[in-house]
């Protein structure tokens, strides 16, 4: 599903931000990505959906690698795909509907089908009698709900989350983070970066440990590790 | 196309000021740019005018036969560069005479002033240089006495229209310029203050095709909602002139129109340009 084969990362500016990174996600798993601050999560994130090119090593997802793709993919690969933020990204002068819909619309889903399947969706994540509020009209927990239903509008085959609970209390987390195992327990594969240590040891999951770039964990191979994923859904797609 | 028609009109929607702004700035950098122009499609009215009074005037000797003359200007006539020739008789020349001067008129005497064949040039044979192999050509008709057709005034009138061109294209050119970088500066505002759009709509997988197309429209609309105002604008600037300083000519139907294509047209180039770019660094 996704395998990072020893992918190092540099930015002009800050330097070194991943060293010799490999890693590899199979479908319906659920992996932690944790470490503290600037330790290179969110740069596996964005190496994950092509938001950004290793500087040296292979990134492949669904099939797509970094070392031979062209621009036109990027969009097909990301269809597959949910993101999700720390920051929701919610378009605020649209409801929430408008919100979820606009994911099906950028693909080209016929019209007919957009309404009903916004509504599963936001029944899904517990949304249903909020269809037509404001984003600014809704709880942090909310917002982040509406972002997840964005990201399953598509029927991703994995879910990458960058923090998605940092900016929420902790009824919230709970919340959401019920949320990532439903939808986990439905065979989508989930990649959450997260430096929520209570919340990785209660949930028990993978979980890689990122420090200044460099992988200095994983309980897969390390370890401790204690498969998330239904057990027929453990084999490797690719 | 229906989903990126629909961004494009909301866009104006949910932005009033912004887009407001933008057809604005568009519609006084083409209005500014329609001033000029209107400024030199007169100048050339007011040239062309001038220009149609260049004339060859051949005088014919005294006794030269009817035939002579009649077959002569059957021949000038018949040259390319000849837009009319007629026959000034000696009577003809006199009335016009006394008519021109006034309280002068009656200083003339009968038989005083000589018959002349007047050739009229068509339009693009007025330079000096034509002017001149004409007047060479009817000089050598034996009755003519003498040729004039104001040597100085017409290469003062030929510099006088050249300059006119080269200040025109080149104020032309600068205007434009200048209408462009200000359009799309103010689209590419349009274009950053969508930017967090522009990224989510990515990051759920929209093509650059797909973000492009509703910037496109919105271009397009703003650059002929700029275009059809900057039209009404110069219309209204030049009542006033036409009111209160001097009687001058605006565009033909199919100018103005040229104008609102050009402001669609420019409106179009520069989302695209805007657009690519915000594309090309995200």
């Amino acid at each position: 599903m996704i395998r990072f084969s020893h992918v190092h990362k540099s930015f002009a500016r800050t330097g070194v931000a991943l060293e010799d990174v490999s890693f590899q996600v199979n479908k319906g798993e659920f992996v932690f990505i944790t470490g503290p601050s600037g330790a290179g999560k969110s740069t596996i994130l964005k190496l994950c959906f092509f938001e950004e090119r290793p500087t040296k090593g292979e990134v492949k997802v669904y099939g797509l690698s970094s070392a031979a793709y062209r621009n036109v993919d990027v969009p097909k690969l990301r269809r597959r795909l949910g993101i999700v933020f720390q920051d929701f990204r919610l378009l605020e002068d649209r409801n929430v509907e408008a919100n979820v819909a606009f994911a099906l619309e950028v693909t080209g889903a016929p019209p007919s089908q957009v309404g009903p399947r916004v509504s599963r969706l936001l029944a899904q994540v517990g949304l249903g009698a909020k269809a037509t509020a404001l984003p600014r009209e809704l709880s942090g927990g909310e917002q982040q709900r509406v972002a997840i239903a964005r990201a399953l509008a598509n029927d991703p085959v994995v879910l990458v989350a960058d923090e998605p609970t940092g900016n929420l209390d902790e009824r919230a987390t709970r919340g959401i983070f019920q949320l990532f195992r439903d939808i986990n327990a439905s065979g989508t594969a989930v990649l959450m970066a997260t430096h929520d240590l209570d919340l990785v040891r209660r949930a028990g999951c993978r979980t890689i440990e990122i420090n200044r770039g460099q992988m200095v964990f994983d309980s897969a191979s390390d370890g401790g590790f204690r498969p998330s994923a239904p057990a027929e859904a453990m084999e490797d797609d690719e | 196309m229906r989903l990126a028609l629909r961004e494009a009109l909301l866009a104006f929607r949910r932005a009033p000021m912004l887009s407001a702004l933008s057809v604005t700035t568009i519609a006084f950098s083409l209005f500014a740019f329609g001033l000029f122009g209107l400024v030199a499609l007169n100048i050339r009215n007011a040239l062309r005018n001038v220009e149609d009074r260049v004339e060859i005037r051949a005088f014919v000797a005294d006794g030269t036969s009817a035939e002579a003359t009649s077959a002569a200007l059957g021949d000038i006539g018949a040259f390319p560069e000849a837009a009319s020739v007629r026959l000034v008789t000696q009577g003809q020349a006199l009335d016009r005479a006394r008519r021109e001067l006034g309280e002068f008129s009656d200083v003339f005497e009968e038989g005083i002033l000589p018959a002349s064949i007047e050739v009229r040039l068509k339009p693009g044979f007025r330079d000096p240089a034509t002017v001149r192999a004409v007047a060479k050509r009817i000089e050598v008709y034996d009755f003519v006495d003498d040729i004039r057709f104001g040597e100085e005034w017409v290469e003062k009138l030929h510099r006088l229209r050249n300059i006119a061109t080269l200040a025109g294209v080149a104020l032309g050119l600068t205007f434009a310029i200048v209408a462009i970088i200000i359009i799309g500066s103010t689209i590419r505002m349009a274009v950053l203050a969508r930017a967090r759009e522009i990224a989510i709509m990515r990051l759920v997988g929209a093509t650059n095709g797909f973000v492009r197309a509703p910037f496109l429209i919105e271009g397009f609309l703003k650059g002929t909602l700029g275009g059809g105002l900057a039209l009404v604008l110069a219309w209204l600037a030049l009542a006033v002139i036409n009111r209160f300083v001097v009687q001058a000519s605006f565009f033909d139907p199919w100018m103005g129109a040229v104008g609102v294509v050009a402001g669609a047209c420019l409106g179009l180039a520069g989302s695209a340009m805007s657009v690519g770019r915000h594309l090309q660094k995200v």
